[in-house]
């Protein structure tokens, strides 16, 4: 059990038996007056975040969040299945709690699944990872007119800018972080 | 070359911090006022609903010198003012440590009003005195720190800035929030502000005003947005102080902290206190004013993490 006075930038705590974060903290205890909390809160789930400011005595339960080791096995409509690596316990995930991590889902990647309770709420995949280009426009040599990017799509349906030289076919390393091109991989 | 670079970085503004130290000192003995010193370790704070003493042994830390220095002006010392460590606990963030400094003055005679303009005084004298002229800049406000200075009722401060009235947050229970969310960031953002008339409840030291017992003659500067000073007319009815410190600690059970036994010796002395005026100025935020400091912790030579 946390108290008020536990509020730091980090602290994961449950309110409205909802996991949140807490992004941003400020003290502050007007003359005479009480000691108020202010923080930023997000949603770990809904990625939403609201204000909220607490009192002395409020309390929070810890939001015990657990990472771990799944195989992204494949996708079927909406869904995306994973598979614990330890008890073979198979989840689901919904394209809309992946967020941006669906972009970068090859199957059998190896990623951290990020639970809350029984709830999966998120995927932790690794900074770069690499995935084929598999439609891009061809490169004109000495073709000056065009800009110094062009867009390509990735297996997983993804699409990105990627410096002219890249051709259909080849591995290029993502950074998930931002999305973007990292660079080529010599194969 | 200095390893601990966070302390090597704050040579500027600590030599600044004695700088203002000095020219406070400076203030108050061409002022004609008795610089003193009080015991930091007292059996017994002043029982305050939201002021938390550290236990020292059976005693404590001071968390002011008031109850001493109330005391010394009970048995004759007209003008004393004091510069100390206090220490309120689970008091920490931008604006607060846990071992903060004070300055404390009290004169007899005169008000709450005549305090307001001694404290600009003090705090022009010690601009002057470090070489800032009548224009600071602090936190994105250009601060105009000649005369006049700002003064609004706490009433008239709820009309100008909120949608609500004072009697109505207090009966909500939300005084303190309106304050902080939106009040405070109003306040000294052109020129320095004195806000006044708290809420009776919220001045246990002070005296109600005669004209409107509904209001304490209590006011807060703000410089900024940022509390800087707490003064009043001092209540000197030590029977109306004790009924009042019961109160305090009343609502101090209510929140679950322990209570504080009565300051025996101060109310036993109390009544011998002539008409006087009190303030307490928080140093290191007047430092952090002058030198346009975000954080408290650009201003002390040490954090409580830094130990």
């Amino acid at each position: 059990m946390y108290t008020a006075s536990d509020l730091r930038k980090g602290l994961k705590v449950i309110i409205d038996e909802e996991p949140y974060i807490v992004t941003a903290f400020e003290f502050s205890k007007p003359g005479k007056g009480q000691a108020l909390y202010r923080t930023k809160l997000r949603n770990m789930i809904t990625g939403l975040t609201m204000d909220r400011t607490f009192r002395e005595g409020d309390t929070f339960e810890p939001a015990s969040l657990e990472e771990r080791a799944m195989q992204f096995l494949y996708k079927e409509g909406d869904h995306y299945h994973f598979m614990d690596n330890e008890t073979y316990e198979q989840i689901i995930i919904s394209e809309e709690s992946l967020g941006d991590a669906k972009n970068f889902l090859i199957e059998n990647m190896n990623v951290e699944i990020l639970l809350f309770g029984d709830r999966a709420i998120g995927v932790e995949l690794s900074n770069f990872v690499n995935l084929r280009v598999i439609k891009t426009e061809p490169w004109v040599r000495g073709d000056t007119s065009k800009a110094d990017f062009k867009p390509a799509t990735l297996e997983t349906g993804y699409v990105l800018r990627v410096p002219p030289f890249i051709e259909e076919g080849e591995l290029i390393t993502i950074d998930t972080r931002t999305g973007d091109f990292s660079k080529r991989v010599k194969e | 070359m200095a390893t601990n670079w966070p302390l090597a970085r704050r040579k500027r503004a600590l030599q600044q911090r004695a700088r203002i130290l000095q020219g406070i000192r400076q203030f108050f003995i061409e002022t004609g006022y008795l610089e003193v010193e009080t015991p930091h370790r007292i059996p017994t704070p002043a029982p305050e609903s939201h002021i938390d003493a550290i236990p020292f042994d059976t005693w404590f830390l001071h968390t002011s010198p008031e109850l001493c220095m109330k005391r010394m002006m009970a048995a004759g010392y007209e003008k004393i003012f004091q510069i100390c460590r206090c220490w309120r606990d689970k008091e920490r963030g931008n604006l607060h440590l846990p071992e903060f400094t004070l300055l404390e003055w009290y004169r007899s005679g005169g008000d709450y009003q005549s305090l307001m303009e001694e404290c600009e005084e003090v705090i022009r004298y010690v601009a002057m005195a470090i070489g800032l002229g009548q224009r600071i800049f602090f936190r994105g406000h250009e601060i105009d720190l000649s005369e006049p200075w700002e003064r609004i009722s706490v009433r008239e401060a709820f009309h100008c800035y909120t949608q609500t009235s004072v009697t109505e947050t207090m009966e909500e229970n939300l005084f303190d929030e309106m304050m902080v969310h939106q009040i405070e960031p109003k306040l000294g953002v052109r020129r320095p502000t004195f806000i006044y008339d708290y809420p009776a409840k919220r001045g246990a030291l002070a005296r109600l005003k005669e004209q409107d017992p509904s209001v304490a003659e209590r006011f807060e500067l703000y410089i900024g947005g940022l509390e800087l000073a707490n003064g009043f007319s001092e209540l000197v009815d030590s029977e109306e102080q004790r009924r009042r410190f019961h109160i305090e600690n009343e609502n101090r059970q209510s929140f679950g902290k322990p209570i504080y036994s009565m300051p025996a010796k101060f109310l036993a002395e109390l009544d011998h206190m002539p008409p006087s005026t009190g303030i307490a100025l928080g140093v290191d935020r007047l430092v952090m004013v002058f030198l346009n400091a975000e954080t408290i912790d650009e201003v002390v030579a040490f954090t409580p993490e830094e130990l």
